[in-house]
This record gives structure tokens, C-alpha cells and sequence, in this order.
């Protein structure tokens, strides 16, 4: 971009600084340390100049927002136009309790709804299952059946809100309960927004809420890609996610390399299914972590968004520009809130939403300050989300797009990112893709790698955490944490008997029948799994239906 | 001591999140344990039946998912039963200040929570050994 002489002299006189200013000052002041790294380990040099953007090619490499290769992001007016989707993740005990909590956000000024189940509705339990013991409304909502659903969004009307629903190996039997909902209200399948996290690569390798394995499940994906491509065609049926991986330790790039060779093998089995990629791809939706290194961070989705567009458009030759446009979800990173000084999480909130906003995100949770404690309280949470709110509407930020574009170091590590991330993506092609990179532990133990080394740099004290491991104060007890009540399980166990009393428990047993066959044919079986929900039959009923058929994921363990 | 400690790090429950048991894991390895790590979704027995199989000398649980006031004193009460009394207890995990009296009156005989350095953990096993 800048005239050879030009950068030259450019060259020259960044030499010249370096060799006669700077050794100068060093020699009575020398810097802090001796190497300077990105908080995932990335090298950091003194300063960027044009000469790390020389081969920056303005119109390939950045574009124009909403153009091809959308570095500068997806959409022509990003913040201009619309704030991004303001997405409280929240659920816990009941589904009447959870409920109050949504409307509560709503009020509050959320513009989008985030579900969080417990881990046996995850699973694919009943609350009333002898492992469901002691987790039942714990970690999110507990739904045995389509009685929950009804329940959790009673007066909440699903053709004005969009909803996103962390649901992963049964999110067919949930979006299938979403469906039924919707009917009730008198809202058609078509008019449906919202999202299912759908994304059971990652359960294998961070998450842990995988029930069946790899093959089954990613047949049960692509059914709800074709099946929601037809019917629901406004349903984000994926979000491929960086976020559990980058929570269990991984570094940026890492995020980025194995979140979109997870995304490269969904797009290869639906195209092995008979799918014509333009047909499901524009549905596809991503989900990052957003750490405290502001500028690595930034730098990271707008890698991200240049990685994938190419990926789809040279790779697998889609046509459609929507297929190429990686839009995210964000949610600020758990893994770096701290149980000692909670207050300073907020200030660490802050910049991670800087960070995602900074870099294009489509939607953003933030997470409240007492999270490595319990479950936010309500006052926390409502500070999680003024966060935001200070960010859109006070900070500036908002107003330009993509105003970091074209500073010497955010394209230099936008590049580094991208490269590093590639070079990921081709060690798991030549693996023979993600889930056998997965098979292998290939995956799980680079993060693994990536995680104790974190550890050790936090312990040895070379990574300072504020109120951590240095400017630590006296231990402050906390006292306003939410606490869940240990009868949300005994109430859910009387809420199925009382069910199993009531339904057309013939009924219940044809559709789960219907279900079976369908599983062992290779039909799709996302209207069956509808017929059955809407017979009241249960999530653990269906889990085990297709349990019995396709069996149970066996994980990889390794140190 | 003429063999290294035997550690059963475990992950009881249904929840996904091993970072902290596995950073745990090899710190412990790094410090010359003999470490076994479970997986995930153990049930108390279990982990109870891993403890006795592997002959150790510490079971070490971690919870992220709020479980622990359910899972933890199954699995000191399951040992107790099997007369086993000699097994140092421990835990760690999200787990609330007000939860941690309760915990170590049923058998816990600590917990660690965030932002517990690994070395922390390690002298407390080789200060607190029952074997």
C-alpha cells in the first residue's frame, strides 16, 4: 500500500530508532521484561509500523463490511444500524422460577433469550433418573417434558423474541419442544427465531454433555440441518463453539483453528448427506470466548471471519455470500473471573466486551461478577448487563465500523491468528479431520498442553492475576449468593408422576416405537422426535429410545 | 515412604468441566504422585470402587456444577462403609464459602476453590497423608 521508496525510509528509520532512542533509554531504563507475549502466549515486539502490514492487500485481506472476505464484519452498517443482540444466558431450578428470571431481563432491557439447562436435561435424564441425583435445576433449568417448555415461556411471545437454547446431544427432542410451544401459541414453525448450540464436536472435546457417539450424532445434526432448512429456515440450527475450548485453556488461535475445523467437518457431513451447501450453510452460526487481552482478542474474530469466508468460498465452493458469513455469539470468559475480589470481575467484564463489540460480535452475554462463587444473583446479573449497555451507549465505540482496522498491530496479529489457526485446521485434515482428531486426543491434549502451561505461569507469578496471585486482600466471605433450592428435584420427580398419571401413555409408547424405527432406518427422524413431544412423552424417554438404538459415546481419557 | 502416593482424581457427577481436575492431575504427577483421573460422569460408587481397585491413598474430587453437598459425603460415607478410613478425602471446584464447614463436618477434609495454586493442594496431600 505504501510506495516501495517510501518504505524504505520507512525501514531505515525504524531501524535507526531502534539502534539509537531505544538502546538508549534501555540502557538506563530497561523494559519490564525481556519478552512480551499476548495473553495466549503470542510475541509482542516494541512497536508495529507499515512495514508488518507490507503485504496487507487492502481489498483482499479487508474488504468493505458486509463484502467478502468480511474482516471488517458481516453486515454493511454493523453498530450503525443495530446494537448487537444484548443475550443473558440464565435458567436455573424451575421452569416457573426461570421464566420469572426471563421476564425479569426482558424488562430489564435483554433483547434476546438465552436457555441454560441443568446437566440432566443435557444429558438426556429425566429428573427423576438415579444419576440426575443432586444436579437437578443446578446449573440451568430442568425440562422433563414438553409441561416444562410450556411453563417456561408462558407469556413470552416466541414470534417477537429470538431465543437461544445451549442444548447439544438431545437439541432435537428441545428445538422439537420449541416447535410444540410455538404451535400452541398460535406461531408457526417458519416464523421461529433463535438458535440451538447443536454442537457436539466440542462436547467431545471440552464440554462433557455428549451421549451418543460421533457417527449417530453428527446424522442427528444434519437431519436438523435439512429439516430446519425446509420448515424453520430462520432457526440458526448451529453454533459451532470456540467458547468451551478457550475455557478449558486453549490459546486464541487455538480457539479459532479447532472451533472452524469442527465447523469444516459439519459442513463436510451435510454435504455427504445429499445437502447442497447454500441450502444449510447461511444457518450456521459460531460462538467465542472473550478474554482480557483486548487487541489478541479483536484481532481473533476478525481472523476468524476472514478464515471461514475463504474456507466456505475456495473450499466448498458455496455461492451464496450468507454461506461465507461467519456471524458469532460471544460470551465473556468465565475461566478469567476470580473468586478473590469479585468486584474486580466487573472491571474484567468491561474490557472483554469492548473486545467482542471491538471485533463485530452479532450477540453477547456478559457474565456477572460472583460466577466463580455460584450462579449470578439477580443484582450482579443486571450489572452484567449495564455493562453493555455502557459500552453501546456511552463508549463511542459503536459508532464507526470496525475503527481498529488498519492499526500496524491489530493486522499484524489478525494475520498471525489466521496463519496459526490454519496451520491447526491442515495438521487435522491430514489427521483425516475433527473427529478423529478428537478419537485420537489429538485436540484434547494441545489445550490440555496449552492449560497447564497457563497454570505454571500464573504460579510461578510471570502471568499476574489482579487480586490472585499479586495486590491479593484479606478473604472477604460473600454473602448475597444465589442458592438453588435442593427441592427443585423431589418437585420435578412429582411433576413426572403426575404426567405419567395423566398422558395417553399408549399414545406415548407408538410415537417412541415410531421413533425407533425411524432411528434404525435413515430417514430423518426430527418429525418423529416432534410426534412425541407432542404426546408428552419425555426427554429421557426419547434420550433412551435413541440410546437403545445408537449407544453411548465412550470418552477418550487422557492427561 | 517407600512408594509414591496414589491419587484418584475424580470427577463425580454429571458435569463436563475438567480443566481443574486435569491441571490438578499433573501437577500432582509432576510432583511425583502416581496419579489415576477417572474421566467424567462417575457415579460415588465408582469412584469408591476405583479408590479400593487402585489401593490409593487419596481421593481427590472436583465439582463445578453445585452437586457437591449431594456427591462429596456419598463418597466418604460409601468408604466408611467398605471400612475404609485411612483414604485422605479432598475436594475442589466452585463451591461457595458456606458449603465448606458443612463439607469437612461430613468428611472432606478440605476444600480448595479458585485460584488455589497447585502447590497449595500438593503440601497439603503430603502434610495430611492417613495411611
Amino acid at each position: 500500500m505504501i510506495k516501495d521508496e517510501k518504505m524504505k525510509q520507512i525501514k531505515a528509520s525504524t531501524k535507526e530508532w531502534e539502534e539509537t532512542t531505544v538502546d538508549k533509554a534501555i540502557s538506563r531504563f530497561p523494559e519490564r521484561k525481556e519478552e512480551f507475549t499476548t495473553g495466549s502466549g503470542l510475541k509482542v515486539d516494541r512497536i508495529y509500523t507499515p512495514e508488518n502490514i507490507e503485504e496487507l492487500d487492502y481489498e483482499e485481506d479487508l474488504g468493505y463490511p458486509g463484502h467478502f472476505p468480511y474482516t471488517r464484519g458481516v453486515q454493511p452498517t454493523m453498530y450503525r444500524g443495530r446494537l448487537w443482540t444484548m443475550r443473558m444466558y440464565a435458567g436455573f431450578a424451575t421452569a416457573a422460577e426461570s421464566n420469572k428470571r426471563y421476564k425479569y431481563l426482558v424488562e430489564q432491557g435483554s433483547t434476546g433469550l438465552s436457555v441454560a439447562f441443568d446437566l440432566p436435561t443435557q444429558i438426556g435424564y429425566d429428573s427423576n433418573h438415579p444419576l440426575a441425583e443432586g444436579e437437578v435445576g443446578k446449573v440451568g433449568v430442568a425440562i422433563d417434558s414438553l409441561k416444562d417448555m410450556e411453563l417456561l415461556f408462558e407469556g413470552i411471545p416466541l414470534d417477537k423474541v429470538s431465543t437461544s437454547m445451549t442444548i447439544n446431544a438431545p437439541a432435537a427432542v428441545l428445538l422439537a419442544m420449541y416447535i410444540a410451544v410455538a404451535e400452541k401459541q398460535g406461531v408457526s414453525q417458519d416464523k421461529l427465531r433463535g438458535t440451538i448450540q447443536n454442537d457436539i464436536l466440542k462436547e467431545y472435546i471440552a464440554r462433557g454433555t455428549y451421549i451418543f457417539p460421533t457417527e449417530p450424532s453428527m446424522r442427528l445434526i444434519t437431519n436438523i440441518f435439512e429439516y430446519c432448512s425446509k420448515s424453520v429456515p430462520k432457526w440458526n440450527t448451529i453454533s459451532i463453539s470456540g467458547y468451551h475450548i478457550r475455557e478449558a485453556g486453549s490459546t486464541a488461535a487455538q480457539e479459532v483453528g479447532f472451533t472452524i475445523a469442527d465447523g469444516i467437518a459439519y459442513v463436510e457431513a451435510a454435504i455427504k448427506a445429499g445437502l447442497d451447501v447454500d441450502s444449510f450453510a447461511p444457518r450456521l452460526s459460531f460462538f467465542f470466548n472473550a478474554h482480557n487481552d483486548l487487541l489478541e482478542e479483536v484481532s481473533k474474530y476478525r481472523a476468524a471471519r476472514r478464515l471461514w469466508a475463504r474456507i466456505m468460498k475456495d473450499r466448498f465452493g458455496a455461492k451464496n455470500p450468507k454461506s461465507m458469513m461467519l456471524k458469532f455469539h460471544t460470551q465473556t470468559g468465565g475461566s478469567t473471573l476470580t473468586a478473590q475480589q469479585p468486584e474486580n470481575n466487573v472491571v474484567r467484564v468491561a474490557i472483554q466486551t469492548l473486545a467482542a463489540v471491538l471485533g463485530g460480535t452479532q450477540s453477547l452475554h456478559t457474565n456477572s461478577k460472583d460466577e466463580a462463587l455460584a450462579l449470578p444473583s439477580e443484582k450482579s446479573v443486571r450489572t452484567a448487563l449495564r455493562t453493555q449497555q455502557i459500552v453501546a451507549h456511552e463508549s463511542g465505540v459503536t459508532n464507526t465500523i470496525d475503527p481498529l482496522a488498519g492499526s500496524y498491530y491489530v493486522e499484524a496479529k489478525t494475520d498471525e491468528i489466521e496463519e496459526k489457526a490454519m496451520e491447526y485446521i491442515k495438521k487435522i485434515d491430514e489427521i483425516g479431520g475433527a473427529p478423529k482428531a478428537i478419537d485420537m486426543g489429538y485436540i484434547q491434549k494441545e489445550i490440555m498442553d496449552a492449560a497447564y502451561r497457563y497454570q505454571k505461569e500464573m504460579e510461578s507469578g510471570e502471568t499476574i492475576v489482579v487480586g490472585m496471585n499479586k495486590f491479593q486482600s484479606e478473604k472477604e466471605v460473600q454473602s448475597d449468593l444465589l442458592k438453588v433450592d435442593p427441592a427443585v428435584g423431589e418437585m420435578q420427580k412429582q411433576k413426572i408422576e403426575k404426567l405419567k398419571e395423566e398422558r395417553d401413555n399408549r399414545g406415548v409408547s407408538n410415537k417412541l416405537n415410531a421413533l425407533r424405527t425411524a432411528c434404525e432406518s435413515d430417514e430423518n427422524v426430527i418429525p418423529y422426535i416432534i410426534d412425541a413431544v407432542k404426546e408428552y412423552a419425555t426427554l429421557g424417554e426419547i434420550c433412551g429410545v435413541m440410546r437403545e438404538v445408537f449407544g453411548e459415546y465412550e470418552q477418550a481419557v487422557m492427561l | 515412604m517407600d512408594r509414591p502416593i496414589r491419587v484418584l482424581v475424580a470427577k463425580p457427577g454429571l458435569d463436563g468441566h475438567d480443566r481443574g481436575a486435569k491441571v490438578i492431575a499433573r501437577a500432582l504427577r509432576d510432583a511425583g504422585m502416581e496419579v489415576i483421573y477417572t474421566g467424567l460422569r462417575q457415579t460415588p460408587e465408582q469412584i469408591v470402587s476405583a479408590a479400593i481397585q487402585e489401593d490409593v491413598d487419596v481421593v481427590a474430587m472436583s465439582i463445578l456444577s453445585g452437586a457437591h453437598n449431594h456427591l462429596f459425603p456419598k463418597v466418604v460415607n460409601l468408604l466408611k462403609e467398605e471400612g475404609i478410613e485411612d483414604i485422605l478425602i479432598i475436594g475442589g471446584g466452585v463451591i461457595p464459602e458456606d458449603d465448606i464447614p458443612g463439607l469437612k463436618e461430613a468428611g472432606i477434609e478440605e476444600v480448595f476453590t479458585p485460584g488455589t495454586p497447585t502447590t497449595v493442594t500438593i503440601d497439603f496431600i503430603k502434610n495430611n497423608l492417613k495411611k
